[in-house]
């Protein structure tokens, strides 16, 4: 674990408990009112987590019941139109209730920790965001109580998650199903907006003294980026949510082909939003790699400033490769060229990433930590993802392979492989500082080892069986195609995937009660939420901190051979 | 909410009110840009009558109202700079009045379309994005009226001091705002889509 070295600097004083109105301390009433009433930035965070975790568990069972269905030829298990709710849900549930909310939750927990602020820059309006994120979520699983409406048609969203118009059209889509569908997505995106507002506001203006922009962790700068691209990309969404209320409620013709409407620029404007929501989704994910491989590799981060400057043009490249989405609509050859260009011109800024982080651990004293291994698997696991990216970036390549399971795999292997194992390796490393407890280890590589065999068992042949010509979204399909075996093996991995999750969930539950303690902290790492502490007061710092360099509590340790002589 | 960093004289950050709005504003612009786009993209595509060029006119007076109530709130922010509140007051309710003209106009327009010319939002393609561009700016004039009007609220009440000017500076970016927006959808409406 590393030695404990001093802190003292940021902790002249004993953490005092705030006494406030309300019921007794301690009490259920209390625990309510702490969790409702909250403006705190580590308990939203922390309540952003959870809900995120507890819908992921909701979308995990619809993909593992699809599974099952795709299991073996022309099976029964699903109806066909449940089996469209399952991956519609599932889709729509896992990129807006679980990526979105953990991604806002560890922002939330732990930018103001990281800059050495007491909290956000508008904690109220945080409170608003949590609440109105959870009140969308929670309304688009009310659709199937609700959705029937007068109609008795289809409960629950069922046209997939991006929606493709005519399918969301009044004659194609009765009942309400839709409708729900569009309000939680304008909840959730406000929700989303108010805590990039949040996010920008709190690292520009309450950064700690000697913080410059070129002193904070890399987390915090991939955090900021992130935001930017949340407010440029969720509110064409938004837009484009609107119309389609306007289609559905008051005839307007945006998207009806009959009226002169354009069926396509519904696909447009939904990738423009759709894209870099995947950025936004996966640059959370570098932003935990950066923090850990350098912390398990005993080395600052290697070429701090092209890391910074490749995550930005991540984010800006992002904002012009959507069409690569609608390859097979049909566009012109300039369109195809120009899509395809800038969708190629992504792997250099993620290539440069995947070498600073090779470098950061060559020659590196690594420590194979839980943490650190969620984040080497991540590294292979992303390339992987980029690998058939750039396959896919090929027009005429995805011409063949476009709604096939290829497509399905390559995105997995982005969301799973890339943004979950590291969403695991954050909770395994940040973990002690929220509970003050570590996370048991033995628990912790069971469930990595299990999981990620389960993940690789189950993606890996969807590459093969959708190059064999399988199509996404069939609810089942004949013996003999040759996808038999594939498809057998893909849903015997959801077994491996399930029993290591269920490990990581126990060992949530066990090690909050019974892990060892963690102190300050416990991986000898060199960031300000390591400074206080575990868990925070909820004022973070009894005394605001003040750094000269990258890694503030590597100065405190190390007095003298401190960074800032270095930089 | 200040830091102890913050209260440093030779450690300076921007202020967060200051951001925040500017960070509202960039999402707004792009919820506008793609509203913009769909408007320019269905230009001259719609299937049957009433078409741009027969039922709209100029709003060359709703422009004028609208374009100086920017100038209107400057002064009316230089006032309360200097602590002259009458006359804060005086150059705030004109602002409110300007823009509560502007939005008399579009009513006017709008009861013109809809009664004489048979244009509704389900018409055709026009009357879709005309309909739902122009009525999404009217909506943020409506939501910056009322903005400005409980920034006159409070300071009837006593409430708003020459310390306050920050805060209404912010009313007044927003508004600065809604005007740029205004001459882009003037621009593409009126003329190129005319």
């Amino acid at each position: 674990m590393g030695e404990h070295a001093s802190t003292a600097t940021y902790r002249d004083v004993e953490p005092t408990v705030i006494t406030r109105p309300g019921a007794e301390p301690g009490s259920r009433t209390r625990i309510f009112q702490d969790l409702v009433f909250t403006v705190d930035h580590k308990k939203l965070g922390l309540m952003y987590i959870g809900a995120g975790l507890i819908f992921f568990v909701v979308a995990g069972l619809m993909a593992a019941m699809i599974r099952m269905q795709l299991a073996i030829p022309n099976n029964t298990f699903l109806e066909p139109e449940v089996f469209n709710r399952f991956f519609t849900m599932h889709g729509t549930a896992m990129v807006f209730f679980v990526g979105m909310p953990i991604i806002t939750g560890m922002a939330n927990y732990l930018v103001p920790l990281m800059i050495g602020a007491r909290d956000m820059a508008f904690p109220r309006l945080n409170a608003f965001g949590f609440w109105i994120f959870l009140f969308g979520a929670l309304l688009m699983y009310f659709s199937y109580l609700g959705a029937p409406g007068l109609y008795g048609a289809g409960s629950a969203p069922d046209v997939g998650w991006f929606a493709y118009s005519p399918l969301t059209a009044q004659a194609f889509s009765r009942g309400h199903s839709t409708d729900y569908w569009i309000l939680s997505l304008l909840l959730t995106g406000i929700g989303s907006i108010t805590a990039a507002i949040n996010i920008i506001a709190t690292t520009f203006c309450f950064r700690c003294k000697g913080m410059t922009l070129g002193k904070m962790p890399l987390f915090v700068w991939l955090m900021i980026v992130v935001a930017f691209l949340i407010l440029i990309a969720l509110s064409p969404l938004s837009a484009c949510q609107i119309m389609l209320l306007l289609d559905r409620f008051l005839g307007a013709n945006f998207f009806d082909t009959q009226q002169g409407g354009s069926a396509v620029l519904w696909q447009h404007f939904f990738w423009i939003f759709g894209h870099p929501e995947v950025y936004i989704l996966i640059l959370p994910g570098f932003a935990v790699a950066s923090e850990i491989i350098p912390v398990f590799s005993r080395k600052p981060i290697f070429g701090y400033p092209v890391m910074v400057a490749a995550s930005v043009m991540i984010a800006f490249l992002s904002l012009g490769v959507w069409a690569h989405h609608m390859f097979a609509v049909g566009m012109t050859s300039m369109g195809n060229t120009f899509f395809a260009t800038s969708t190629l011109l992504v792997a250099v800024p993620t290539g440069i990433k995947i070498f600073n982080w090779l470098g950061t651990m060559w020659g590196g004293q690594l420590r194979f930590e839980v943490p650190m291994l969620f984040c080497l698997a991540f590294l292979f696991q992303f390339l992987i993802a980029g690998l058939t990216g750039v396959m896919l970036a090929i027009a005429p390549f995805d011409w063949q392979l476009s709604d096939s399971y290829f497509v399905v795999a390559h995105f997995h292997y982005v969301l799973i492989g890339g943004l979950l194992f590291t969403i695991f390796a954050a909770v395994y490393y940040w973990y002690p500082k929220a509970f003050g407890r570590m996370l048991d280890k033995r628990m912790g590589l069971l469930h990595f080892w299990i999981f990620m065999i389960g993940f690789h068992l189950t993606f890996f042949p969807q590459h093969i069986s959708g190059m064999l010509g399988m199509p996404r979204r069939y609810y089942t399909y004949d013996a003999g195609r040759g996808w038999d075996t594939w498809n057998l093996m893909s849903s015997i991995g959801v077994i491996f995937q399930a029993i290591g999750l269920s490990f990581f969930v126990f060992n949530l539950i066990w090690s909050y009660f019974k892990g060892a303690k963690a102190g300050d902290d416990p991986w000898d790492a060199w960031t300000l939420e390591w400074a206080t502490s575990s868990p925070p007061a909820e004022y973070n710092f009894e005394k605001a901190p003040e750094v000269k360099s990258r890694r503030p509590l590597w100065d405190l340790k190390h007095p003298d051979d401190p960074d800032w002589k270095h930089e | 909410m200040s830091t102890a960093a913050a209260s440093d004289s030779d450690w300076k950050l921007p202020s967060p009110r200051k951001t925040g709005v500017i960070c509202l504003l960039i999402a707004e612009t792009a919820l506008f840009s793609i509203f913009v786009v769909a408007y320019i993209y269905y230009i001259g595509r719609e299937l049957n009558p009433p078409f741009p060029s027969e039922v709209l006119k100029l709003p060359i007076l709703a422009t004028i109202c609208l374009l100086s109530s920017s100038g209107t709130i400057v002064m009316a922010e230089g006032a309360l700079k200097k602590g002259a509140i009458n006359g804060f007051r005086l150059w705030w309710g004109a602002t409110i009045f300007l823009a509560l003209v502007f939005l008399l106009f579009t009513a006017f327009e709008w009861r013109e379309l809809i009664v004489e010319d048979g244009l509704y939002i389900s018409t055709n393609v026009f009357g879709t994005t005309f309909y739902s561009l122009v009525g999404l700016h009217a909506t943020h004039v409506v939501i910056g009226s009322l903005l400005l009007l409980s920034v006159l609220i409070f300071s009837f009440a006593g409430k708003l001091q020459k310390q306050h000017h920050e805060h209404v500076e912010m009313v007044s970016w927003y508004w600065h705002f809604v005007d740029a927006v205004w001459i882009v959808v003037f621009l593409v409406v009126y003329i190129i889509g005319r």
